[in-house]
């Protein structure tokens, strides 16, 4: 057997070069980035990252900010609502869905469909329907509803509902397609065992169905999440942050500054701000499933 | 004792009624609430697609009336040559087709890298022992949640440095780059599934680290390499942040050229150009949705159960 | 309990009938297997019974009502499914609560009988525990207390032991057996395994193409079986057959074959048999009896294989291409490749027509 010393010594060299892309691009993309971004936040950078040290005036001036705590503000209002609008109309359409229906492989391509278009035309579109002088509201109105209004994408109180309800219709297909999948995998015997008890169909899905459901809620729920800090494209195609700064998002923010604006130390405070927030989002679930999965056995 | 086989069975008086009653219907009123919601949902999703359809297909004096959904009385294919071929996207006036071939210039080379990254890079976590390489892959499936907010800076400086800032070799390097978590993830889950006799037969009749990958696991990976097509085509195609900040002038992809058509004119909008312009833009990967169907919903699944 | 009848029962799938004109009578208190191979209707009909699946035509009685529309939970039944179906997320106590608090039971009464299951079934220190944390045997018996809880009259089972192996589906028939004798219940039990139904059987209706063949106690299936395809279901090795002809002559009836012949004089024939009647010996191997030095022998032929069992020997003759199994003696292994006689009892054959394959 020619598995000498210098033999192995070469594969295991092989197998190294092979993952160095992946090395480097952990090591210096993931972490490096993030490593400097946080650093040009502690210093008083404009335009060109300046070495100084300013501890953490950017970020107070961060929170100064009217348009930051704005975009906060928003950030808030829109992943709670664009979160459980998504989680409920998608498990809704994957209960439908699981009912034996006819045509139920057309109907899941017509769910699915938006979430194959780019947020860019997703915002394209859903600012276009909702222009109050020809879209929806003139349209409704044309029918004979004179008095009738929807003009909230140029109302600042009501904006953020119009950024939800698009992104609604794009993203619940995903939400739907996950838990669909989850729905698949539960043991079809169990609605027999459950007719034979006397379970009606709704207390079935209840008490049955969702509590196995758990972790197809919970990545969806991530998937989404993650989803929400990102938020950039759909904002900048449907209304540019505005009227105003009445949608103003994080992520709009922060590119603002760094290119338009100028103020790349103001700009890496927010990322960083960002960063955290995710963090403090995925360490809980993280730490959840490694417990759920220590306890049923698994490394 | 006999065997019994048939049983002579007295006349049975079953109950005609009972029968009649009982020759259950399909359609129950809840069964018929069901398809009602289906439908409804249906029209809701679909909706935008019709606008956008019709309104593409209008003249602007149409447009003008503000009859949204109507149906477009003098259909013409006018503002889909004009988006193609006439549009403004900033300076230019040569309509949305640059933006089409850039994005192609772009999606092709990024996804065959990432694709090819994903693929080694799974290959290698799963079969060899690679010190660190564990704790390498851990730290890079946290990488694909991090904001790009957080990373994009410190790259475009990184980039500008070497000079690829603005180029499309720059835009493929970063799509490459972005798309290594999920390929990788992909790859590896799917080669956990391989039967490692396979691998240790291959190992026995001599092959070598690169050998094996790409004569044994790369052409026994076609579907998962077709799912990874269909996930990285659909995503980079749709891009438009990384290829706002990293594209240049001359590579902007379709998306971002559609925001520029649309959103930065001046004088009157031209809805119904808008409209095609977003269509064509969407064309793409709606049509590899269709086509793929079943693939494409394992692609989501993959990506999402993380681990 | 309750008995169980079924008459001139009709089911169709798409168009296609699976089983049609069956008729079964199930008494109270009775292990009742339904054997068969795949396909045979055996799930179906034990489906119909439990009301998962609808008739097309007929009758089922389930405890004297006639439950042929009823909703499954009307019909006092409790069913075992091949994977148990133990609902995962709750623990066992409300497993096995889980219908009576659906059907509005009082509190107090839904205690009781679980803990009267619980305590029957030997479950009591288990009742907080969730399906994962059990084994195969305690899931069983789970899945058996959510029907006593619901106090069933007939207890339904859909091949429970299939995706067990070999140890723990010993294990679990034994189990099985000493709770229908604790319990005095009516089981209806599907299978495909000969063996189980042998053992935990009161009585056995064998099925094939949604018909049933034959229904009678296991001995009686097994020592008279009333066609070739239930002769060759049940035993293992399955019986021998060997075609050949009747002869009758003043000195009686004897089966000839090229390969043997023996006096059937003393078979109870259902009809007389005709003289060159063409007809199929069938004799299982426990009724061969290797003879090196006999006289009257039923026939010769050569020693193909022999398999060793430990406690006994599976001897395979050829005899003129026939392939005879004996089930033999360990002490005596008779050496491979050559002539050895044999002797059969004819008490203990079956003869049955070589057109029809019904017992003769």
């Amino acid at each position: 057997m020619a598995s000498s010393q210098p033999a192995r010594k070469k594969r295991a060299a092989a197998a190294q070069l092979a993952l160095l892309p992946m090395a480097i691009t952990v090591l210096g993309v993931y972490i490096g980035t993030v490593l400097w971004s946080v650093r040009i936040s502690f210093s008083s950078s404009k335009i060109f990252p300046k070495n100084d040290f300013v501890g953490f005036s950017q970020y107070e001036r961060l929170f100064a900010t009217e348009r930051w705590t704005v975009s906060l503000h928003n950030i808030a209002i829109f992943g709670v609502l664009f979160i459980l609008a998504c989680m409920v109309l998608g498990f809704f359409l994957a209960v439908f869905l699981d009912q034996h229906v006819r045509g139920e492989n057309v109907l899941r391509t017509i769910f699915l469909y938006p979430y194959a278009m780019s947020f860019v035309a997703t915002g394209l579109v859903w600012q276009w329907m909702l222009n109050p002088g020809l879209g929806i509201q003139a349209a409704v109105r044309n029918l004979g509803f004179p008095e009738f209004q929807f003009d909230w994408i140029v109302n600042q109180d009501k904006v953020i509902y119009t950024l939800v309800v698009a992104a609604v219709w794009q993203a619940s297909g995903l939400v739907m397609a996950v838990l669909l999948a989850g729905l698949r995998g539960i043991d079809e015997s169990l609605w027999n065992a459950a007719r034979i008890d006397g379970v009606p169909r709704w207390r079935y899905y209840l008490s049955v169905v969702l509590p196995q459901l758990g972790p197809a809620f919970g990545t969806s729920f991530v998937l989404l999440a993650v989803g929400v800090v990102k938020v950039y494209d759909v904002v900048v195609a449907m209304t540019l942050g505005g009227p105003g700064n009445a949608s103003e998002v994080p992520a709009k923010f922060i590119m603002d500054n760094l290119f338009t604006r100028a103020n790349v130390g103001l700009a890496s405070a927010a990322s960083t701000v960002m960063l955290l927030t995710v963090l403090a989002l995925l360490v809980p679930w993280w730490y959840a499933r490694s417990v759920q999965s220590r306890k049923l056995g698994h490394s | 004792m006999s065997a019994v086989v048939e049983r002579i069975t007295p006349p049975v008086a079953a109950p005609v009624q009972r029968k009649a009653a009982r020759r259950k219907s399909h359609f129950t009123p809840a069964r018929l609430g069901l398809y009602a919601l289906l439908v409804s949902s249906a029209a809701f999703f679909l909706l935008p697609l019709y606008v956008m359809l019709v309104t593409s297909l209008k003249p602007m004096e149409e447009i003008r009336l503000g009859q949204l959904f109507a149906l477009p009385l003098n259909a013409t294919f006018e503002p889909w040559v004009q988006a193609w071929s006439l549009a403004c996207t900033g300076l230019e006036c040569r309509g949305i087709q640059v933006g089409f071939w850039n994005s192609v210039w772009i999606v092709v080379p990024s996804t065959i890298a990432s694709i090819f990254f994903g693929a080694l890079n799974g290959y290698a976590l799963s079969f060899w022992r690679v010190r660190g390489a564990g704790w390498l892959f851990g730290v890079l499936m946290f990488g694909a949640f991090v904001p790009y907010q957080v990373m994009i800076y410190p790259l475009v400086r990184t980039l500008a440095t070497v000079n690829l800032f603005g180029t499309l070799g720059g835009i493929v390097l970063i799509h490459t780059v972005f798309g290594m978590p999920v390929m990788t993830l992909l790859f590896r889950n799917y080669y956990a599934g391989v039967p490692i006799e396979l691998f240790k037969a291959a190992r026995i009749d001599g092959g070598g680290f690169w050998r094996i990958f790409f004569q044994l696991m790369l052409p026994m990976s076609l579907p998962i390499i077709a799912v990874a097509v269909i996930m990285q085509v659909t995503n980079i195609w749709n891009d438009f942040l990384l290829g706002l900040v990293f594209a240049g002038r001359d590579n902007l992809p379709m998306t971002v050229q559609l925001n520029n058509v649309i959103n930065t004119t001046t004088g009157e909008r031209l809805y119904n150009v808008n409209m095609a312009a977003t269509m064509l833009t969407s064309a793409l990967p709606l049509a590899v949705y269709l086509i793929s169907g079943r693939w494409f919903l394992r692609g989501i699944t993959a990506g999402a159960v993380k681990g | 309990m309750s008995n169980v009848t079924i008459e001139n029962l009709d089911i169709q799938f798409s168009g296609i009938s699976v089983i049609s004109q069956l008729n079964l009578d199930v008494h109270s208190g009775e292990f009742l297997v339904l054997l068969g191979p795949s396909g045979c209707g055996k799930s179906t009909l034990l489906h119909s019974i439990a009301g998962l699946i609808d008739v097309h035509d007929g009758r089922v009685d389930i405890g004297g009502n006639d439950v042929t529309w009823a909703d499954p939970k009307d019909r006092g039944i409790g069913m075992v499914f091949q994977s148990y179906a133990l609902y995962p997320t709750m623990t066992v106590e409300k497993n096995l609560s889980f219908g009576p608090r659906i059907a509005g039971v009082a509190k107090a009464e839904i205690a009781r009988r679980v803990e009267r299951a619980a305590t029957m079934l030997q479950l009591t220190e288990l009742l907080h525990r969730k399906p994962a944390q059990l084994s195969g045997g305690q899931r069983q018996r789970v899945a058996i207390g959510r029907a006593l809880v619901r106090e069933a009259g007939v207890f339904l089972f859909d091949e429970p032991l299939s995706n067990l192996d070999a140890k723990l589906r010993g294990e679990l028939r034994r189990e099985l057996k000493q709770l229908h004798h604790r319990l005095g219940a009516t089981m209806i039990y599907v299978t495909h395994d000969q063996v189980e139904a042998m053992t935990l059987a009161s009585r056995i209706a064998v099925m094939k193409d949604g018909k049933i063949q034959q229904i009678d106690t296991p001995a009686s299936v097994y020592a008279r079986p009333v066609n070739m395809f239930v002769a060759g279901f049940l035993g293992a090795p399955s019986m021998n057959f060997v075609e050949g002809k009747l002869e009758c002559s003043e000195r009686g009836t004897h089966f000839v074959s090229p390969t043997l012949s023996i006096d059937v004089s003393s078979y109870p024939f259902f009809t007389s048999p005709q003289p060159g009647q063409p007809a199929v010996l069938g004799v299982r191997p426990e009724h061969i009896a290797l003879s090196p030095h006999g006289t009257e022998l039923a026939g010769s032929a050569i020693v193909s294989l022999v398999e060793p069992m430990g406690s006994n020997q599976v001897v395979w003759l050829d005899a003129q291409g026939v392939s005879l199994a004996v089930d033999a003696d360990a002490q005596f292994t008779p050496a491979l490749d050559n002539r050895i006689g044999f002797t059969i009892a004819p008490a203990h054959v079956s003869l049955f027509d070589l057109q029809t394959q019904q017992r003769l």
